[in-house]
């Protein structure tokens, strides 16, 4: 195996700890142990790979995608940005997924019993590969906020979860990207579970009007940053950059 | 927006939770329809794949010894030689990769694949034990925890290999040994996951 594919070390400051009290969930679902750190092996450093060729062309378009007797209701919103590892480089090839409530705030599962009702024309998933630039994009309706279950009167913001691929097992990701603006933000138990204001701010996507379509849909662009491949001297050459 | 640190690099994306209704994005028949017309992750394998057939299954519990049922789990694993894809794996009938929920009553989960063969240590020194890379995400989870499983009856393999050795506590190491079990005439390895708490599973920084 090349050293130069080791990954950097994951920076753990940068994410939540296992243990949160504000999210009262994870008070029994995170570990106490403290993680084992493991040296990338060929276990971590290779992972799955996706071609086009596994999805539907309509896999990028929340709007069209589930419709059946119209398109959903709900502002028409446009999603992209570019995925870029620890060096800035990149990403390209990669698998992206999406999931999220539909404009009143309602998910299409059977365990969701908020009084908002479902549309029938919004399935509320998608994905996408990047292409050799990194970039992803896909066509929504902005999601609504919703109550949950934490504190007695918490409510999400809008938001929509993201699943992200990289080239390696180890630098899978899932996260939520949040929208410019929402008032909500500042009262979010879960991304208050990020402990560092910068780290927070970066789960912000914002609004793009150069990328909007004029009298059709708005844009925001988000981009998202996998942890880098680590740079090893190495029989005195440098790798990995 | 992202700013380059002093060196140029770029800090990672925070991790978030996946939330109790991660079925709809990566496996939306589990929450309830049917959208793509090609799902992924159902089956690391397909019925070609050389290799003995096995099935791992196990439950995920809380600190409360509670059953976490609305978990996702995905697998990442060599084929029977020993390979990844990613190195060219020599079978072209799988990828590797699946990824199923914890059931929504009972609470397990379940994978029908082939057993892995032996993987070669970090920087080829070595070989690891046969073993299955393990990635949970659910609710109350903050960020995606890595672990593996190991096969109880692969002693001699275990013995040498060089990740269950840096887990110091023999009885930590016992965490991510599936234990062998016959059902239906097929073998199945049975490992509980324990997220906190007495037995809590050994879960890596890697």
């Amino acid at each position: 195996m090349n050293p130069a594919h080791e990954f950097v070390a994951r920076d753990r400051a940068q994410h939540p700890p296992a243990v949160t009290p504000i999210y009262k969930t994870s008070v029994l679902r995170g570990p106490h142990r403290p993680l084992i750190s493991l040296q990338n092996s060929q276990s971590e450093v290779t992972g799955p790979a996706f071609g086009n060729s596994a999805l539907g062309p309509l896999d990028n378009d929340l709007i069209l995608n589930h419709a059946k007797t119209g398109e959903p209701i709900g502002e028409r919103v446009i999603v992209h940005g570019r995925v870029l590892d620890g060096s800035a480089r990149p990403v390209g090839g990669v698998l992206v997924e999406f999931w999220q409530a539909n404009a009143g705030g309602r998910y299409r599962h059977r365990n969701d019993s908020y009084v908002a009702p479902i549309d029938p024309n919004f399935g509320g998933c998608g994905r996408t590969i990047t292409d050799a630039d990194g970039r992803y994009h896909f066509r929504t309706v902005k999601p609504g906020p919703y109550p949950y279950r934490n504190r007695v009167n918490d409510w999400r913001p809008a938001h929509i979860h993201f699943s992200v691929f990289g080239s390696g097992f180890a630098q899978r990701l899932i996260t939520q990207m949040y929208f410019e603006g929402d008032p909500l933000i500042r009262h979010d138990s879960i991304l208050a579970t990020v402990p560092d204001g910068a780290a927070r701010d970066r789960l912000v996507a914002r609004l793009d009007l150069d990328a909007s379509v004029p009298l059709d849909t708005l844009a925001y662009r988000w981009d998202i940053v996998l942890r880098g491949s680590r740079s090893t001297l190495f029989e005195n050459r440098l790798q990995g950059n | 927006m992202i700013t380059p640190d002093a060196l140029g690099y770029l800090p990672e994306t925070p991790s978030q939770t996946a939330g109790p209704y991660v079925h709809i994005g990566l496996i939306p028949r589990q929450a309830g329809f049917d959208i793509f017309e090609n799902n992924l992750g159902e089956a690391a394998f397909d019925p070609t794949a050389e290799g003995e057939r096995i099935r791992i299954e196990g439950r995920i519990l809380d600190g409360a010894g509670a059953l976490v049922r609305d978990a996702l789990v995905e697998i990442w694993q060599a084929d029977a030689s020993g390979r990844y894809p990613a190195q060219g794996m020599n079978d072209p009938s799988g990828r590797g990769w699946a990824r199923t929920g914890t059931d929504f009553e009972t609470g397990l989960w379940s994978f029908e694949t082939i057993k892995p063969g032996r993987v070669p240590g970090r920087r080829g020194h070595g070989r690891m034990a046969p073993h299955i890379n393990l990635w949970i995400v659910a609710r109350g989870i903050n960020t995606g925890l890595s672990t593996r499983l190991y096969f109880a009856d692969e002693e001699a393999a275990n013995a040498e290999d060089p990740v269950l050795g840096i887990v110091e506590q023999p009885e930590r190491r016992r965490t991510l040994l599936a234990r062998r079990e016959v059902r239906d005439d097929r073998p199945c390895y049975v490992l509980d996951i324990r997220l906190q708490g007495e037995g809590e599973t050994v879960f890596f920084d890697i």
